[in-house]
C-alpha cells in the first residue's frame, strides 16, 4: 500500500486541509470540493456532484455531510468516516483552544474584528458555491426558472426549506427540469 | 417569542432565577442532545440547537448562545461543529466536548452513509436521476436566498470596501476557480486590515 496515493489518505489531507479554510462554513467550501473532486482528483463527474450536493442538503445534519458522501464514492464506508473527521477534527480542535485562549484575556475586541471581517468573504465564497453547483444543476430554462422561485420562497417566506426542496423533487420526478 | 423571556408557567420555588445553567448536563445528556437536534436538523442545525439549548435544556441563556457562536463562526470549519466542541468542554471538559461533536456527527453520518450506499446502488435510475435534478435546483435556489439575506446588513451600512472583497472573492473562486488557500491567504489579512483600519478611523 502506497501512503501517497492511497484514496483515503488523498481525502483526509484535502479535507483535513480544506477544514482550516473553510471561512464560512461548509457550503463556503463548496467551490474548493467542487475543484479537488471533479477537476483535480475526478473522485467524481460534474452531474453526480450536483446530486451529491442535493442528498446533502436533504439530509439531516450539519451541511458539512457532503463530506461523507464524497468519501464514500471514493472509498466506502471507511472513506466516508475518514473525509467527514478530516473535515471536522481539525477545527473543532481549533475553537476549543481559541476559546480557552480568549476566555483567559477577557474583552478582547479581536474575536469581533475578526468576524466582521470574515462575512464578505464569506458570502463571496457561498456565491462562488452558488454558481459552481447551477453551472451542474441548471441546464434547462425551467431549471433555472425553478432556482429562482426557490430563491424568491426562500427569501421573502418563513417557509420550511426542506418544503422546497421536496417540491423541487416533485417537478424533478414529472421531468419538467 | 422573545427569547429572553420567562416561561410563565414555572412556578415553582426551588427553581433559581439566576441566569446560570443548572445542573451541568452529564456526558451522555450532551450527546444524546446534541444527535437530537442534529437528527431533526433538516436544512441547518442552528436553528434546532438554539433551541434545545436555550429554551429546552437552557443550559445557556441567548447571550452566551450568541456568544459561544459568533466565536465558532469567525473560525473555521462547520460552526455547528465547533460550537458542539466548545459547548460541550465548557460543562465536561474534553470529554464533553467529543460527546457532543459525536453525537452531532456521528448519527447523522449514519444515515448519509446509508444514503450514499443508495445511491450508489440507484443512482442511475431515471426517476432518481430527475428527482434529484429537481432538489438541487431547489438547493441552488435556497442557498442563493441565504446569500442575499446575509448580504443585507452590507447594503444598509453601505459598506463599498466588503462589497468589493465580495466581488473579488466571488471572481477568484467563482469564475477563475482560483484555490481556496491561493485566495484566502491574501484576502484574509486585506479584509482584516481593512475592518479594523474603519473601526479605528470611526472611533477617533
Amino acid at each position: 500500500m502506497n501512503l501517497e496515493t492511497h484514496p483515503v489518505w488523498a481525502l483526509v489531507i484535502t479535507f483535513g486541509m480544506m477544514s482550516l479554510f473553510a471561512v464560512g462554513g461548509a457550503n463556503a467550501a463548496v467551490p474548493e470540493m467542487h475543484r479537488i473532486a471533479v477537476d483535480v482528483r475526478h473522485w467524481l463527474t460534474d452531474k453526480q456532484f450536483a446530486d451529491v450536493f442535493a442528498i446533502a442538503q436533504l439530509s439531516p445534519g450539519p451541511n458539512v455531510l457532503i463530506v461523507t458522501l464524497i468519501g464514500y464514492g471514493v472509498a466506502g464506508v471507511f472513506g466516508a468516516v475518514a473525509a467527514t473527521l478530516a473535515m471536522c477534527v481539525p477545527t473543532a480542535v481549533l475553537a476549543y483552544y481559541v476559546n480557552g485562549i480568549l476566555k483567559r484575556s477577557s474583552a478582547s475586541r479581536w474575536p469581533a474584528i475578526i468576524q466582521a471581517a470574515l462575512v464578505p468573504l464569506s458570502i463571496g465564497l457561498m456565491g462562488a458555491s452558488a454558481l459552481v453547483v447551477a453551472q451542474a444543476a441548471d441546464r434547462t430554462w425551467v431549471a433555472i426558472l425553478l432556482t429562482f422561485v426557490a430563491a424568491a420562497l426562500a427569501f421573502a417566506t418563513k417557509l420550511n426549506p426542506l418544503w422546497i426542496l421536496l417540491a423541487g423533487g416533485c417537478l424533478g420526478f414529472t421531468g419538467l427540469i | 417569542m422573545p427569547s429572553d423571556s420567562r416561561p410563565a408557567n414555572v412556578a415553582a420555588p426551588d427553581i433559581p432565577t439566576s441566569d446560570s445553567p443548572k445542573d451541568p448536563p452529564s456526558v451522555i445528556a450532551l450527546f444524546l442532545a446534541f444527535a437530537k437536534m442534529s437528527l431533526a436538523g433538516f436544512g441547518g442545525v442552528l436553528a434546532f440547537a438554539r433551541r434545545a439549548l436555550v429554551e429546552e435544556h437552557r443550559w445557556m441563556t441567548a447571550e452566551e448562545f450568541n456568544e459561544t457562536y459568533a466565536l465558532c463562526h469567525f473560525l473555521p470549519g462547520p460552526n455547528i461543529v465547533n460550537l458542539s466542541m466548545v459547548f460541550g468542554s465548557r460543562f465536561r471538559g474534553i470529554p464533553g466536548g467529543i460527546a457532543a461533536f459525536c453525537g452531532l456527527v456521528g448519527p447523522p453520518m449514519v444515515v448519509v452513509m446509508i444514503l450514499a450506499a443508495l445511491y450508489a446502488r440507484f443512482g442511475e435510475i431515471d426517476a432518481l436521476r430527475r428527482v434529484l435534478a429537481g432538489v438541487s435546483c431547489a438547493a441552488v435556489g435556497l442557498l442563493i436566498a441565504n446569500i442575499f439575506k446575509m448580504m443585507m446588513p452590507l447594503v444598509r451600512r453601505r459598506d463599498i470596501a466588503g462589497f468589493l472583497l465580495m466581488i473579488v472573492v466571488f471572481a477568484a473562486i467563482g469564475l477563475l476557480r482560483l484555490p481556496l488557500q491561493a485566495v484566502l491567504l491574501p484576502a484574509i489579512p486585506i479584509s482584516i486590515g481593512i475592518t479594523f483600519l474603519l473601526r479605528w478611523r470611526a472611533q477617533s
